[in-house]
């Protein structure tokens, strides 16, 4: 029998606002418990939400971003359910009217382009946070009222290396919006995921299990692999596949039974009555649009056409908008565009893993990157001596002052020079005879002693051409 | 003292003039509720320290000449949140829940200087029409002390109509601030949805919950209405419309002339009292005698209001009132040792029957398969609703008509008959549906208890309302009975 | 007339609700909430189709808060209130349930 697999993926991310979506308590984390609130958080009798634009613009620029449709008379709802992270006991989210509708992103699948549909995307607040002990729970609501985007995929995924690849993108083109760190780790992306199989041909989906648990990308690919065998598994031996849910178990790369659904969990959504509508205008929504950064795809046309980049160093680059944004800005200030593609990927790249951190967390800066590059490219400083100025940039010292103050600067004038080469050639007879009696290997060994004699600060370029002139005289 | 016979001008011209000083005005106010509300049980909660404290304030930096409300005693209904001051809305949920912010209305109106005296009997949650669902203690009539005081801001009415206070806050989600002032022969404003703010008015149907105020003359209704209105930050369903002085635009008793008046055939229909019935038109005789045209008008959805409302309602409040769940304050029951319990017995516990039946009719309503069948379709029998009142008042100035089918009913009778309390306010409801303002003030008396008349307007013209209801009042002597109780001194 | 709602019903939208009944309130209830219910249902004399339902008479739209952070020091009042707090968290009895915490 032949499966054909569809993947649904809810994806949250956690806005990077001021202030929260329906209160102005700041969007802090790692604050003292409850530091953060007040008494709109707390759900305080005679309170009232208020909507915060900010989020409103993030939730426009995400659909944007997502080439989703814009609704133009959406409002809240409310979602009612009993949880202590819940002080409303209801959540002001959005149901009937998200804010867009009918977005797509595109992925590439080992070398496959293809076109997945979301199906609305809409903003609402996040919970509080509950920690579990024995015989307590203990609640802190800051993380309460922290704006949210929710995304909702079409019925469209077909594997999980494409769930995987849906989920680069995503994260990638709302990164690029500047609205969320979108970062699993730290819990501002969060992807809730149902896969379900059927026998090809069948044309009504199979029943769906949800998984949980599953905290970074790889996760995700990981759990539905097995997920999607284990369904095929139990269908081509006659069994049927429960309406459950499943947690993903890191260590042994299993998905394990949580429980089994039953029937739907009753939300009583209506409209929320305290808000206003929102009618977003044309021009709103050009307005956001005039200000929304470039986008990935853009600025890999930019660099290949414009900037003489490879395919392959563009997509490298646009990986992360910082990264990207380091570039242009590094370009920007006169640095030679190849170089600056090759220190970003190489030694940057290479560093920021050394150290496990991020591009926009370190003291690099695209003023001291560009310094660095022009220095070597003026013949300053060579590229063995830039290591050294490499390592003094990421810790914010500015290259030429370093340069200066370190005395690293390349002897490149031939005033200089010439007495050194013809002192060396004047000591090694030997080593002149041999050149000229067809040994090439001679002039690496004067190189040397030039190098030797000038503590290694000789412009070798410039040795080359001086030494070769002294030698044919 | 009481405040028979006095407005808010005659009182400010005797603060002003030194006649009386603010704190002892306070004091004498305090003595008055002292003796008086034993028999009435208007309130909940009485400010003496910090009322008598902020008297002395005022009486020290001399009483604003050009601020009629400057050191005036009010009272406020207990679901208007006073920081300091308990706030229990009537309920064992908050029976001793500490407020720590002030709802805007009564910010407003401290920065005016009034004095805030006390907090008001209710309905639990505003949930009634009587204030017998108060879970602390049963509000008397200020006529007649075997008889309700209407609801919910029964309090509010009585504590106004005995004569303890000038004026007071109530609010009016399908009636609880117009019935309770019919039954007690005062002057209630339900203004327009939005007029004024809710923030700090604990919920219990937002799309339809409005502050207003009571009090014994239309003038000084309109004086707090200016007070109390306009757009605040804090609840974005505010208006921004401008906010008259609807007390200045008081001063033609002739402005009705001219003016045309619907009366809805429906207020006047089967189950309204033949001596109500026989006071409104006598209004109407009133209103055509000063110059203005009644004629009949047809509200046909009118009758479909009160289910309509009880869905809308109740949906609402279902939502509403999950927050008191007794995690975060007040009421939580004793010895629970799992999150579930916390939930169900502090909520069992903390609420009374009248709150759990809306709890749970309003939640049916919204569950799964019934929402199309009950909450969509009464949100869609409320836009007909709206219609009707759109159509009348497109060529009518106003509408008008009793406030309530019958005079005040007795203690206990109708409390344990819910179907019979949510037809009473058959007349109050289509006003918070569709948003408008309605005034009601007294027109007349039946076998010694007051009837109340409604003036409904077009949405936020409160002052065709004022002025209407101005005229009227000078023209009749209704406002000028006082009920036999009331501490004479 | 047949009963619109059973008390089968009415147990579970109190559970809903987080709400308890004992056995004789459900008897009273079910009878008062079925008559309540009735009257609801004369709703359905009313035509309602291609009738927009009215959720809110605000006249307001569009209105919203500039996005600015404020906090209002209300952190120990808040604690305060509750009926038990620790170490600045709300303390709850333990919750009983495998669906933990996202």
């Amino acid at each position: 029998m032949n499966f054909e697999t569809t993947i649904g993926l809810e994806v949250h991310v956690e806005l990077k606002t001021n202030s929260k979506i329906f209160s102005p308590s700041p969007v802090e984390f790692g604050d003292d418990p409850n530091a953060n609130t007040n008494v709109i958080d707390w759900g305080y009798p005679g309170v009232l939400p208020t909507t915060n634009k900010g989020v409103v613009e993030s939730g426009i620029k995400a659909a944007l971003a997502l080439h989703a449709k814009v609704e133009q008379q959406t409002h809240f709802d409310r979602k009612n359910y009993f949880y202590p992270d819940n002080p409303k006991a209801y959540q002001i989210s959005q149901s009937d009217k998200p804010l867009a509708h009918d977005g797509w992103i595109e992925v590439d699948v080992d070398g496959t382009k293809k076109k997945i549909g979301i199906a609305e995307m809409h903003i609402e607040e996040d919970a509080g946070k509950n920690t579990h002990e024995r015989d307590y729970s203990y609640v802190d609501l800051n993380r309460q009222g922290t704006p949210l985007i929710e995304i909702v995929s079409k019925p469209e995924i077909a594997s999980p290396d494409e769930a995987y690849a849906y989920l680069e993108a995503l994260r990638q083109r709302i990164q690029f919006t500047g609205i969320s760190d979108v970062k699993m780790e730290e819990g501002s992306m969060r992807v809730d995921v149902n896969i379900s199989v059927r026998p090809v041909g069948q044309t009504e989906f199979g029943t769906k299990t949800e998984l949980k648990n599953l905290n970074s990308f790889n996760y995700v690919r990981k759990g539905l692999a097995f997920e999607e065998q284990r369904q095929q598994r139990v269908l081509m031996s006659g069994g049927e596949i429960q309406q459950e849910t499943r947690r993903y178990d890191e260590a042994s790369g299993q998905t394990i039974l949580m429980r089994v659904k039953e029937g739907s969990d009753d939300y009583r959504y209506f409209p929320e009555p305290d808000l206003p509508a929102l009618q977003i205008s044309d021009d709103w929504i050009n307005d956001i649009n005039a200000s929304m950064p470039e986008m990935p795809g853009k600025r890999r046309d930019r660099y290949v056409n414009e900037l003489g980049i490879t395919d392959y160093d563009a997509m490298v680059l646009t990986q992360t908008k910082e990264m990207s944004d380091f570039f242009d800005e590094t370009v920007a200030l006169g640095a030679d565009p190849k170089m600056a593609a090759n220190y970003l990927q190489g030694d940057v790249n290479a560093f920021l893993n050394d150290k496990q951190v991020d591009l926009q967390d370190t003291d690099l800066t695209p003023a001291n990157l560009a310094g660095m590059i022009n220095l070597i490219n003026d013949g300053t400083i060579s590229t063995k001596m830039a290591k050294k100025v490499f390592k003094a940039i990421t810790e914010g010292q500015e290259p030429k002052a370093f340069v200066e103050e370190k005395g690293l600067v390349q002897l490149s004038d031939p005033a200089q020079l010439q007495p050194i080469i013809d002192g060396v050639l004047a000591d090694n007879q030997q080593s002149v005879e041999d050149f000229n009696n067809g040994k090439d290997r001679a002039v690496g060994f004067l190189v040397g002693q030039i190098m030797k004699q000038t503590h290694g600060k000789a412009n070798p370029k410039v040795v080359n051409q001086l030494l070769m002139a002294s030698l044919k005289k | 003292m009481n405040y028979f016979g006095k407005d808010l001008a005659t009182l400010h011209d005797d603060l002003l003039n030194k006649k009386i000083t603010v704190v002892d005005l306070v004091q004498q106010t305090f003595d008055n509720i002292d003796k008086t509300d034993p028999k009435i049980g208007a309130f909940l909660a009485l400010n003496k320290e910090a009322a008598l404290k902020k008297a002395a304030e005022i009486d020290a930096a001399g009483v604003d000449a050009d601020n009629v409300l400057s050191g005036i005693p009010l009272a406020i209904k207990d679901n208007i949140v006073t920081k300091g001051l308990t706030t229990t809305a009537a309920s064992k949920m908050l029976e001793n829940f500490k407020p720590i912010y002030d709802a805007t209305v009564v910010e407003k109106l401290a920065a005016l200087g009034t004095v805030n005296v006390g907090k008001t009997n209710m309905d639990e949650f505003a949930m009634g029409g009587s204030t017998e669902n108060s879970a602390f203690k049963i509000t008397k009539n200020a006529w007649d002390q075997d008889r309700v005081p209407g609801g919910s801001s029964g309090g509010s009415a009585a504590a106004v109509a005995s004569g303890q206070v000038i004026a007071a806050l109530g609010s009016d989600t399908g009636g609880s601030i117009r019935q309770p002032a019919a039954f007690n022969g005062i002057v209630g404003m339900k203004p327009t949805y939005g007029r004024i703010s809710r923030w700090g008015l604990i919920a219990f149907a937002s799309s339809l919950d409005e502050i207003g105020p009571m009090t014994r003359t239309v003038k000084d209704n309109a004086t707090l209405l200016s007070a109390l209105a306009g757009h605040d930050g804090h609840d974005l369903t505010s208006s921004t419309q401008e906010v008259p002085d609807f007390a200045a635009e008081l001063n033609d008793t002739t402005s009705v002339k001219g003016m045309k008046i619907g009366l809805p055939t429906e207020f006047l229909g089967e189950g309204v009292d033949e001596g109500v019935k026989a006071a409104i038109l006598a209004a109407a005789d009133k209103y055509r005698e000063l110059g203005a045209t009644v004629e009949e008008v047809s509200l046909p959805h009118n009758k479909y209001g009160v289910a309509a409302y009880y869905i809308i309602a109740s949906s609402e409040a279902s939502s509403n009132l999950q927050r008191f769940d007794g995690i975060r304050y007040g009421y939580r029951a004793d010895d629970v040792t799992n999150l579930e319990d916390v939930y169900v017995k502090s909520r069992s516990e903390g609420f009374g029957d009248e709150v759990k039946r809306r709890i749970m009719l309003g939640t049916f309503s919204l569950s799964a398969g019934f929402y199309d069948a009950y909450f969509k379709k009464a949100a869609q029998v409320r836009t007909l609703i709206i219609d009707d009142f759109k159509a009348v008042l497109k060529d009518h100035d106003f509408i008008m008509g009793p406030v309530t089918p019958t005079t005040a009913f007795k203690i206990g009778d109708e409390i344990s008959d819910p179907m019979t309390m949510y037809m009473n306010d058959i007349l109050t409801i289509p006003v918070n549906l569709a948003g408008l303002p309605g005034l009601s003030l007294p027109a007349g008396q039946v076998a010694g208890l007051p009837v109340g008349m409604q003036l409904i307007g077009r949405p936020f013209d409160e002052s065709t309302l004022y002025k209407a209801g101005y005229v009227f009042e000078q023209a009749t002597d209704y406002h000028n009975q006082t009920p036999s109780l009331g501490g004479q001194a | 007339m047949a009963s619109r709602i059973d008390q089968d019903q009415v147990k579970h939208v109190a559970g809903l609700a987080k709400l308890e009944l004992k056995d004789n309130q459900v008897d009273y209830f079910t009878k008062q909430l079925d008559d309540i219910i009735g009257l609801f249902e004369t709703l359905d004399e009313v035509k309602t189709d291609n009738i927009e339902p009215t959720s809110s008479v605000s006249d307001q739209l569009n209105v919203m808060r500039e996005d600015v952070a404020d906090n209002w020091g209300q952190r120990g009042a808040l604690l305060a209130n509750a009926p038990e707090s620790e170490n600045g968290y709300i303390k709850v009895p333990a919750i009983i349930d495998e669906s933990e915490d996202e």
